[in-house]
């Protein structure tokens, strides 16, 4: 007891330094944090769901997308809480109609299908636009500073964190553990495994809609083409899978790292980031296949193995 | 117990190749000015690669080389300094142009920044160079909105005028020629889903009811559609004597080979980005011949000709035939600017609003922050894109319509 009250009082120390950090910094240094924090929600968001139903999502984009697409559209006629609000709602109706239609696919074919979701969707909103707006690029002039939006991000992800912490106390997460260790079993026990998959899927995907929509205001313009970028997708990937995605600090742990190499690559070597970037993809999956922490606990149950070996 | 196991050498390899790889510093030394440090994030890879590296990057390095050539930028005390660059890839991700162009400003603090490529990427940082008070010569970015623009952003210059005027040149071509009795009232347009296609028929739609034209056929098709043969069919059978694309590379491409497969030779054959490219006539040879689209050049324009001459030399490769030569005229204007005004970004945002200049595009001022001496449509004549729109400016080419009939295969 005593530690959670240590460990919630640490982690609202760590929360004030990290809300504080933009008034020592630049406008670069706030970018920075901007990202970084962007990645650390998606990723930690990601892995709610990801990480023990073990289905690997890559439709981070697409709702992604529908968030900086609702902000895009109604950012003009509706106040800013109430436009994000509507972007939560439609993030989550959006994950509700998907999660009941797909998450009896398994395996390959629902990495399959998500990767398709995103695709779907930026051609429904490029079909809209054309045929109802006839417009496809639209303008977000929102009077929000790159420091309003830092600390938006702060708060989703150290929601999601708080989330996924919450979750790993409750019924629901002893549920899915059981899931990720064996359907069947958790089938025959009377888990409701497609009702815990989907509440998850819709946690998960409501919050990576909000991450889009808090982050739009900073691109001024929008289009399908560039709030679709499929690459936020594997990057929230490879990131979560970095740090460990069944972790509760995998996930931040895995972007923050990643997120500075990226952007020091890009500074550094601006020709050479494409190449470099697929060896490191190639390192993590081959060095720590399971992320960073679990290869450090394994790591560190090896030595003391050896040690009462000897 | 053994040393090493096989597995652990192996990731030890791995690990130390990627270490390597990502090893050398780069050594940033405080010295007193010897140079003039200019920066831009541009798309060297991903899905903006394309359009980036024939409009932009290629002048960027042309105009470096040239100014550095020449000894450096001169500034108003008659002294010059060289030009170092520092170049960033954005990746094609909004979010990197972004950050890249923070970068630039608060950590590089370059002196001057060149904008990035496509509408896109120069609506997404024109705040930044804004806050950072950076003029923006934004070139490759078609918008109807730059008035807005430059009302929002003072230091924001828009080079390339919006869908309206190159619709508007291209429906006046067309009743000249209906006039002339060329062509019937008719036309069929095809458009592709996405920015730019979508910009421009929207304007065309309104551009040709003002011309009086009728459009009879008007179908948007979805970024990568490759077999357009269905869509050139049925524009053959409406009975248009224009067919109009407002298409990107590599559609543009397609239609081309699939309209001569078809032997579909409408009287006026209107294509868009990607018919001023150099690799178009590489592929097509004489077939070209009449196609028409946006952009042109004055072919008696000695600069234009001479810089067309030095950018093949220095790249390897002709400029495109409609925002290349423009991209370099703006450097041109920059670098003349900062000779009147030096360093000082204000004054130059101030010099370029009002001052006239000397370019390979000849005597240039900017309207309300807007080029508006444009050329807006022109056409292959004997290997050359010459200019045709607007025909009442110096140099204009009278199009040769109705286009020729495809060469024999």
């Amino acid at each position: 007891m005593t530690r959670t009250i240590l460990g919630l009082m640490l982690a609202i120390l760590g929360l004030a330094a990290l809300a504080w950090m933009p008034t020592q910094l630049g406008a670069y240094g706030v970018g920075l944090l901007l990202g970084m924090t962007g990645y650390v929600a998606l990723a930690s968001a990601w892995a709610l769901f990801s990480g023990p139903t073990r289905y690997v999502s890559l439709a981070t984009v697409a709702f992604f997308g529908i968030g900086a697409y609702t902000v895009a559209v109604l950012s003009e006629t509706l106040p800013y809480w109430a436009v994000l609000l509507v972007a939560a709602v439609i993030g989550l109706a959006v994950a509700l109609i998907v999660g009941l239609a797909t998450l009896r696919l398994a395996g390959v074919y629902f990495v399959i299908f998500t990767f398709g979701l995103a695709e779907l969707i930026r051609q429904l909103v490029t079909w809209y636009e054309v045929n109802v707006t006839g417009t496809l690029g639209r303008y977000i002039f929102l009077p929000i500073t790159a420091e309003q939006i830092y600390w938006q991000l702060l708060a989703v992800a150290a929601g999601t964190i708080a989330i996924g912490w919450l979750i790993s106390r409750s019924r629901l997460g002893l549920a899915l553990k059981v899931i990720g260790d064996d359907e069947t079993v958790a089938g025959h026990t009377g888990i409701n495994i497609a009702g815990v998959k989907l509440a998850l899927f819709a946690v998960s995907a409501t919050i990576i809609t909000l991450v889009g929509a808090i982050q739009a205001p900073r691109w001024t313009y929008v289009e399908p083409a560039i709030v679709f970028n499929p690459t936020i997708s594997f990057l929230t990937l490879i990131m979560a899978l970095l740090g460990g995605a069944n972790r509760l600090w995998g996930p931040a742990l895995g972007a923050i790292p990643l997120f500075l190499l990226f952007e020091w690559l890009s500074a550094n070597f601006p020709n050479h980031y494409s190449i470099i970037l697929g060896l490191l993809f190639i390192a993590i999956v081959f060095v720590v296949p399971r992320g960073v922490l679990a290869g450090i606990e394994d790591g560190w149950a090896r030595l003391k193995r050896r040690g009462e070996a000897a | 117990m053994t040393l090493f196991s096989r597995r652990s050498a192996l990731r030890a390899i791995g690990l130390a190749a990627t270490l390597l790889a990502s090893v050398g510093v780069a050594a940033v030394s405080a010295q007193d000015r010897t140079s003039v440090k200019i920066g831009y994030a541009i798309s060297k890879t991903g899905a903006n690669a394309g359009g980036a590296g024939i409009t932009t990057l290629p002048n960027y390095q042309l105009w470096v080389h040239d100014v550095n050539e020449a000894g450096g930028l001169e500034l108003p005390d008659g002294t010059r300094l060289p030009i170092e660059v520092v170049e960033y890839d954005d990746r094609s991700a909004s979010e990197e142009v972004v950050r890249a162009v923070e970068r630039l400003a608060t950590q590089d603090q370059v002196d001057f920044i060149l904008p990035p490529w496509g509408t896109g990427f120069n609506l997404a940082v024109a705040p930044l160079f804004d806050r950072f008070g950076y003029p923006q010569l934004a070139v490759s970015a078609v918008t109807d909105k730059a008035p807005e623009f430059v009302e929002r952003w003072k230091k924001s210059f828009w080079l390339l005028g919006g869908g309206h005027d190159y619709t508007e040149a291209l429906a006046q071509i067309l009743n000249d020629q209906k006039a002339a009795g060329t062509i019937n009232n008719d036309v069929a347009v095809i458009s592709v889903a996405d920015g730019f296609g979508i910009d421009l028929i929207t304007a065309a739609r309104q551009s040709f009811a003002d011309g009086g034209l009728n459009i009879v056929y008007d179908v948007t098709y979805p970024v990568g559609t490759t077999d357009f043969t269905p869509m050139l069919n049925e524009a053959a059978a409406s009975g248009a004597d224009t067919f109009v694309a407002f298409s990107y590379p590599p559609d543009t491409f397609a239609l081309t080979q699939q309209a001569q497969v078809a032997q579909y030779n409408p009287k006026v054959l209107y294509m868009g980005v990607g018919v001023g490219f150099p690799v178009y006539q590489a592929n097509n040879g004489d077939k070209i011949e009449g196609i028409m689209s946006l952009g042109g050049i004055d072919p008696n324009n000695v600069a234009v000709m001479d810089y067309r001459a030095r950018h093949t030399d220095f790249i390897g490769q002709a400029p495109d035939w409609w925002g290349s030569v423009v991209t370099y005229a703006s450097l041109q204007m920059l670098q003349e600017a900062i000779r009147r005004q030096g360093l000082d970004r204000e004054a130059v945002s101030q010099e370029l609003s009002t001052g006239t200049f000397e370019t390979v595009l000849g005597e240039t001022k900017l309207e309300d922050n807007q080029l508006r001496t444009l050329w807006l449509g022109g056409q292959w004549q004997d290997g050359v894109f010459v200019a045709v729109a607007p025909a009442d400016r110096e140099g204009a080419v009278a199009p040769r319509l109705p286009k020729a009939p495809w060469p024999a295969q």
